[in-house]
């Protein structure tokens, strides 16, 4: 197969981004009324059928000319270069692109970047402080909670909103007393296995990522040392 | 995905109106059906009304003491909502089973009633399908059809209503209140979706332009035993072979009242009404149960594959209608 030559009259992807991040980095002001719930957006068709938008991206606020069709997850890894993000299935049945939108865990491959103006996007990218990792972060690394590491992002941004559901005291399908949810000291098995079944691992870490998460919990999780029963074996006397 | 004009809506009436002018507008609020479907080409819409940011986003009492659900309200927002936890254990229990976290945290009130009745079938281009395209066939009735309806189906389309949030508010006695440019109307849960029949394009008797406002539920002081059990192949995170909403109000050892609606079975949530009838004045005890599970299962026709489902709904209604009318709780 022969590639487009990059040139007179073509425009390269990385050209073209570029071009796109600086006409709206430049040109266009925020609009001002993001926060308000009524404000009217109509798309101001460019050539491409484009719109430009702002987006609040671990705590800084990013300039988009995109297209209405384009998913969160895409603008992330494409336009922001947030390839932490990771897109496994893109029908949101894996869980490997999980973000934060305004504190509650979301599959970005199943929204679209321009319904998340004015909203708090976080991504892997942002929860640790400097070097301090996160401490979900760190109770993975700690606990063997990853093997090849593709579904990890999304497993620990699911990790930190349950950590976050459970202190404001959301419910699961097995919590046995709906009235009665757990507290992060009781958090049993069955419910952190509950609560992340929206995230798969097809390296099958799960013992490691319910460790992780009971350490996050404040638990103290089962030693990852494997206890092998080891016994002598008897002589045998002819 | 073909790319669109994309609007945000300042009203319901503005919804409306822009709905009707455009046919081949679609709204979205959460997008957690919707987006995956534009991704496979399964809609086609020239423009995308954005109703996310109007203003249907609290939950009420009603002036009766029943609750009024905003139609922007989020599953997650209802499962946890304290007043639905301890009113309404059912809808609570059948929220938290369906999807997963992250969806339900996306997913509104609104767009969970309006997500495609659907099938593996209607996902793959490849086949036919007379929901995706009218009169170019079935192909789940000699294929694979073990997820498929037993009850209600027509030759048209098999699919089966894969909420669970809906079969709970189907046996609630829900009503789902909707607005157009033509004014208002409220729609008893039960009349809202479809039977296939020979439209099977049609999951529901919304009217082009309508969109849900809100949904209501009645007062049920018996609601407080209700149960949801969910049958499937993975613990979680997986639809429904089958699941049972029920819940029975007792006056001593007899049955006095209940509510009875099936998921899975068919192309909508399925009220078991005969059934009810049946039960009312009867003692609660476990041959009651088998015979009311008889009756809400008579006009059942498995297909090739999912005769199983006969006999699971049947035990699953036992086990339902015996947990709940023992106080109800984890079933």
């Amino acid at each position: 197969m022969q590639h487009p030559q990059e040139g007179a009259g073509k425009t390269s992807r990385r050209n073209f981004l570029g071009k796109a991040l600086t006409t709206a980095g430049t040109a266009i002001a925020a609009p001002s009324l993001l926060n308000q719930a009524t404000v009217a957006k109509d798309t101001a068709l460019g050539s491409e059928g484009e719109m430009n938008i702002t987006l609040k991206v671990n705590g800084e606020q990013k300039n988009l000319t995109i297209e209405p069709r384009v998913t969160l997850l895409d603008a992330l890894r494409d336009r922001l270069a947030l390839v932490g993000s990771k897109k496994g299935c893109d029908h949101g049945q894996c869980g490997a692109c999980t973000v934060l939108i305004n504190g509650q865990r979301v599959y970005s491959c199943l929204t679209l970047a321009v319904m998340q103006e004015g909203k708090e996007i976080v991504t892997i990218e942002g929860l640790a402080q400097g070097d301090t990792l996160h401490s979900v972060q760190a109770a993975f690394i700690e606990n063997d909670a990853f093997q090849c590491g593709y579904c990890t992002p999304g497993q620990i941004c699911a990790s930190v909103a349950l950590i976050d559901e459970i202190k404001r005291g959301c419910a699961s399908a097995v919590t046995p007393d709906l009235t009665r949810p757990p507290q992060l000291a009781e958090l049993s098995e069955a419910e952190i296995k509950e609560r992340l079944s929206g995230n798969l691992c097809r390296c099958s870490a799960y013992n490691g990522i319910v460790a992780a998460v009971q350490q996050a919990a404040g638990q103290k999780p089962p030693s990852p040392v494997a206890e092998v029963m080891l016994s002598e074996p008897t002589e045998i006397t002819a | 995905m073909n790319n669109f004009t994309y609007t945000r809506a300042t009203s319901v009436k503005d919804a409306a109106q822009r709905a009707t002018a455009d046919q081949n507008a679609i709204f979205i609020a959460g997008g957690t059906n919707l987006v995956d479907r534009l991704k496979v080409f399964l809609d086609e819409p020239s423009q995308l009304i954005d109703i996310s940011r109007l203003q249907m986003q609290r939950i009420e009492r009603t002036a009766n003491g029943g609750l009024r659900l905003g139609a922007l309200v989020t599953n997650t927002a209802v499962a946890d909502y304290a007043d639905v936890r301890r009113d309404y254990p059912m809808l609570s229990r059948a929220i938290l089973s369906g999807a997963s976290q992250q969806i339900r945290n996306m997913a509104t009130v609104g767009g969970n009633l309006l997500q495609r009745t659907r099938c593996p079938y209607y996902y793959d281009t490849a086949f036919p399908c007379n929901k995706r395209q009218p009169g170019s066939g079935c192909p789940a009735l000699t294929g694979i059809n073990r997820m498929h309806a037993i009850l209600g189906a027509s030759e048209q389309c098999l699919a089966v209503h894969p909420s669970d949030m809906c079969v709970a508010l189907a046996a609630l006695d829900a009503v789902v209140e909707v607005e157009g440019t033509k004014g208002k109307r409220q729609i008893p849960f039960t009349d809202f979706h479809r039977l296939p029949g020979n439209t099977p394009q049609r999951d529901t008797n919304l009217e082009p332009g309508e969109l849900i406002t809100a949904v209501v539920l009645p007062p049920i002081q018996f609601a407080k035993s209700g149960v949801y059990l969910k049958l499937r192949d993975r613990a979680s995170y997986a639809f429904a072979l089958i699941s049972i909403a029920a819940a029975v109000d007792l006056e001593g050892e007899r049955i006095k009242d209940v509510r009875l609606a099936m998921g899975g079975v068919a192309h909508k949530p399925w009220r078991a009404i005969e059934a009810e009838k049946f039960l009312i004045g009867k003692p609660a005890k476990t041959e009651t149960f088998q015979q009311a599970a008889e009756i809400a299962l008579r006009g059942a026709k498995p297909l090739t594959h999912n005769g199983f489902k006969v006999e699971l709904t049947k035990r699953a209604i036992r086990r339902a209608l015996t947990v709940s009318a023992k106080g109800g709780g984890v079933v």
